[in-house]
C-alpha cells in the first residue's frame, strides 16, 4: 500500500494565492478570497508578513483521529492517504471538529441540511494518480506531490542541506501520530500560525484505551451487582424465616 | 380518580405557554436558516450551552434514576422504596430532554438512528448512542408499569415485578455505569484542547463516581420542588438519610479529583488565582468541599430547608463542574470565544420547562407517590412548611 502525500516548502511559496484558487475551482466552489479556512475555503495561504507564508489545510493524518471519533464512519482514510468524508452517513454531531488537533472540520452554520467540508486531498485526482490542484498549479514547487515516503526523504535532504533555513523539524513528520502531509517551516509551528501543542503521538488511542476495557469491565460489574442482588435478597429470606419462626415461638 | 385532571390557568403557566411560543419559533428558524442562525456556536466552538447543559447536565441529573433504583432493588435497602418512582420519572423525563437537545443540536437530526446501522466501535460517541437509545428504552419499560397501574391492569405488573424488574433495573444501571463515563471520555480525545483543570484520562471514572452524589441530591431537590408545586412533605428521616450518603459519595468523588489534579501536577496551579483557578476553586470548594462539610453535620441534616439548600449546592457544583469541562475548560484550552445566544439560553430553559410540566403532569395522573395520583395543590406557605 503507497500512501501518497503533500510536501509544503514555506521557504519557496511566494503566496501568490494559485493554490487556493486551483482548489476552489476544483470542488466547484464560488471563486473568493480565502481569510481562514471555513465551509467554502479548503485551503487558506496565510500572509505572515516579511515574505513568509503558511498553507492551512487538512493535514490527512496517517491514523485521523476524526476517523476514529465518527460515531457514524462517515470519514475514512483512504488506502491513497486522503481523508474523507461521506455526507450519507453523517448525522451532524460535530464531535471531528472538536476532536481535531489541527481543527480542520468545519461546518455549514446557515444551512439547513449542514455538511461537514475540509480538505479531500483532491481524492478524485490521486486515485487517478494525478497530483492535488494545489501541487500542480504551484509555480515555484513549494507544494509537492508523491509518495509520503519519498517526501519524507526529500524533507530530510532539505534539511540536512540547508539546516539554518529551516526551524529544526518536519512538521507532520510526528504531529498526532504521523501526518500524510508535511510542511517544512522556516518560522516554528506557532509562529507560523500552525498548532504547535499537537501531541506526537496518534489521539485515537487515548480513547480506545478506555473503550478497550469495557468489555472486562462491565461484566465484573455486573456480576458484583447481580451478586449483591441475590446476597441481599436472601438476608431478607432469612430474617423472613426467622422472623416466622419468632413469632411460632411466642406460641 | 379515574378522570385525567386539566391544569388551572395560573400566571406561572401563562409565561411557559409563552416560552412554549418562543421555543417553537427558535426551532423553526433552526430548521430553516440552520444552527448558525439561532446559536453562537462557530467551528473554533462546535459544542456549547446544549451540550454542556442539556446533554451532560441532563444526564448526570438523571442519575438518581440507577442510583436510588441500585439502592432499592440490587442492595434490597427497602425503605428507600418511595423515592423510586419518583427518581424513575425524573430520569425518564431527563432522557427525552436530552433526546429533544440532541434533535435540535445534531446537524442532521434525521440521521440519528445512523449509530444502529454504520458503527464505529472506536468512537466514543457512538458509546455514547447506543448508551441514549438503551437506557431510554430501560426508562421507559421501568415507566410503563405506572401506566399500565394507572388503567388497572394488575395482571401483567405482578409478573413483570417479579421478573423483569430485576433485570431492568441491572441492564439500568450497567448501561448508566457506562453512559456517565463515556460522557467524559469524549474529552479524552482533546488533551490539547481542554485546560489541564479539568482534561484527565481519568475523566470517565470522574464522571461516573460524581454522578452517584449528584444523582443522591437531585432527590432532595426533586422533593423539594414537589413540595413547592403539591405542598407534598416527603419523608425527612430518608432525606436526611440520603444526604448522609450523599455526603459520603461526594468525598469520595472530591478525593478522586483532587488525586487526579496532584498526580497530573496541577496542584500548584490552583493557587495562582488566575480565571482558570478561580473556576476551579468555586468549583470544587463552593460546589464540593462546603456542601460535603454541611452535610455531615447532624443539625444541617436535621433542618429540612438547610438541608435542601446544602443538596441544591451539590447539584449547581456538578452542573459547573459540567459546564466548566464543555464550556470554560475548553475555551481556556483553546482560546475559543463563546458566549450562548439568548435564543441558546431560551431553548435550555424551556427543555428544563418542557420536563417540569411533564412532572407535573404524570404526578397528578399517575401513580409516582405512594399516595396514587395527586390532587391539585394545597395552597400551603412551602417555606413554613418546611421548617415546622
Amino acid at each position: 500500500m503507497s500512501i501518497y502525500g503533500l510536501l509544503f516548502d514555506q521557504t519557496e511559496c511566494i503566496g501568490c494565492g494559485a493554490c487556493e484558487q486551483a482548489c476552489q475551482a476544483e470542488h466547484d466552489q464560488e471563486p473568493h478570497e480565502v481569510t481562514k479556512l471555513d465551509d467554502q475555503s479548503y485551503n487558506w495561504v496565510e500572509d505572515l508578513g516579511d515574505d513568509v507564508f503558511t498553507r492551512h489545510f487538512c493535514m490527512n493524518c496517517e491514523d485521523p483521529t476524526c476517523v476514529s471519533v465518527c460515531p457514524v464512519a462517515a470519514f475514512t482514510k483512504t488506502e491513497l492517504g486522503p481523508v474523507v468524508w461521506d455526507a450519507s452517513k453523517c448525522m451532524g454531531c460535530r464531535y471531528c471538529m472538536l476532536a481535531c488537533p489541527f481543527e480542520i472540520p468545519k461546518f455549514e452554520w446557515y444551512s439547513r441540511n449542514p455538511r461537514i467540508e475540509k480538505c479531500d486531498m483532491c481524492i478524485h485526482r490521486v486515485s487517478e494518480r494525478l497530483p492535488t490542484a494545489c501541487a500542480s498549479i504551484c509555480p515555484t514547487g513549494a507544494t509537492t506531490f508523491g509518495l509520503r515516503e519519498d517526501l519524507l526523504r526529500e524533507a530530510h535532504r532539505r534539511l540536512n542541506d540547508n539546516p539554518e533555513r529551516y526551524a529544526g523539524r518536519v512538521y507532520g513528520e510526528h504531529e498526532a501520530g504521523g501526518t500524510s502531509v508535511l510542511m517544512l517551516l522556516s518560522k516554528d509551528p506557532a509562529a507560523s500560525g500552525l498548532p504547535a501543542n499537537v501531541p506526537h503521538e496518534s489521539l485515537p488511542h487515548l480513547t480506545w484505551s478506555v473503550l478497550e476495557r469495557l468489555p472486562q469491565i462491565i461484566p465484573v460489574w455486573g456480576v458484583f451487582l447481580g451478586g449483591m442482588y441475590w446476597l441481599t435478597d436472601r438476608k431478607n429470606t432469612v430474617a423472613d424465616i426467622e422472623g416466622y419462626q419468632r413469632e411460632h415461638d411466642d406460641d | 380518580m379515574t378522570k385525567f385532571t386539566i391544569p388551572r390557568i395560573t400566571f406561572w403557566r401563562c409565561i411557559t405557554v409563552l416560552l412554549a411560543v418562543l421555543v417553537a419559533g427558535i426551532v423553526v428558524r433552526r430548521f430553516t436558516f440552520g444552527l448558525g442562525s439561532i446559536s453562537n456556536l462557530h467551528d473554533g466552538m462546535p459544542w456549547g450551552l446544549w451540550i454542556g447543559f442539556d446533554l451532560l447536565c441532563g444526564v448526570a441529573l438523571a442519575a438518581g434514576g440507577f442510583t436510588i433504583t441500585a439502592i432499592v432493588f440490587v442492595f434490597h435497602l427497602e425503605k428507600y422504596k418511595v423515592l423510586v418512582r419518583p427518581t424513575i420519572l425524573t430520569a425518564f423525563l431527563g432522557y427525552l430532554i436530552v433526546i429533544g437537545a440532541l434533535l435540535v443540536d445534531l446537524g442532521r437530526p434525521w440521521n440519528i438512528w445512523h449509530p444502529i446501522v454504520f458503527w464505529n466501535p472506536h468512537s466514543v460517541m457512538f458509546e455514547v448512542g447506543w448508551c441514549v437509545m438503551l437506557y431510554t428504552t430501560v426508562l421507559f419499560m421501568e415507566f410503563l408499569p405506572f401506566v399500565l397501574e394507572r388503567f388497572g391492569i394488575h395482571k401483567p405488573l405482578r409478573l413483570w415485578h417479579r421478573y423483569l424488574t430485576p433485570v431492568l433495573v441491572l441492564a439500568g444501571v450497567l448501561l448508566s455505569t457506562m453512559h456517565q463515563s463515556s460522557l467524559g471520555t469524549l474529552y479524552v480525545i482533546a488533551p490539547q484542547k481542554l485546560h489541564p483543570f479539568w482534561y484527565s484520562q481519568a475523566l470517565p471514572i470522574l464522571f461516573f463516581v460524581s454522578a452517584i452524589p449528584l444523582g443522591l441530591a437531585m432527590v432532595s431537590v426533586e422533593s423539594y420542588l414537589s413540595l413547592r408545586a403539591f405542598g407534598k412533605r416527603l419523608h425527612p428521616e430518608i432525606l436526611r438519610d440520603v444526604g448522609k450518603a450523599t455526603a459520603v459519595m461526594l468525598m469520595f468523588y472530591l478525593t478522586i479529583r483532587i488525586e487526579d489534579i496532584i498526580v497530573r501536577g496541577e496542584f500548584g496551579n490552583i493557587f495562582a488565582f488566575d480565571a482558570a483557578s478561580w473556576f476551579f476553586l468555586a468549583e470544587f470548594v463552593i460546589g464540593g468541599l462546603v456542601p460535603m462539610f454541611l452535610l455531615f453535620r447532624r443539625d444541617i441534616r436535621e433542618n429540612s430547608l438547610a438541608l435542601m439548600g446544602t443538596q441544591t449546592l451539590v447539584v449547581l457544583g456538578m452542573i459547573f463542574n459540567r459546564m466548566n469541562v464543555t464550556v470554560t475548560g475548553f475555551q481556556l484550552g483553546t482560546g475559543a470565544s463563546y458566549i450562548p445566544s439568548w435564543m441558546e439560553f431560551v431553548l435550555s430553559i424551556g427543555m428544563v420547562c418542557i420536563g417540569m410540566i411533564l412532572f407535573s403532569f404524570a404526578v397528578r395522573n399517575l401513580p409516582v407517590f405512594e399516595e396514587g395520583p395527586l390532587e391539585d395543590p394545597r395552597p400551603t406557605d412551602p417555606i413554613a412548611e418546611m421548617t415546622r
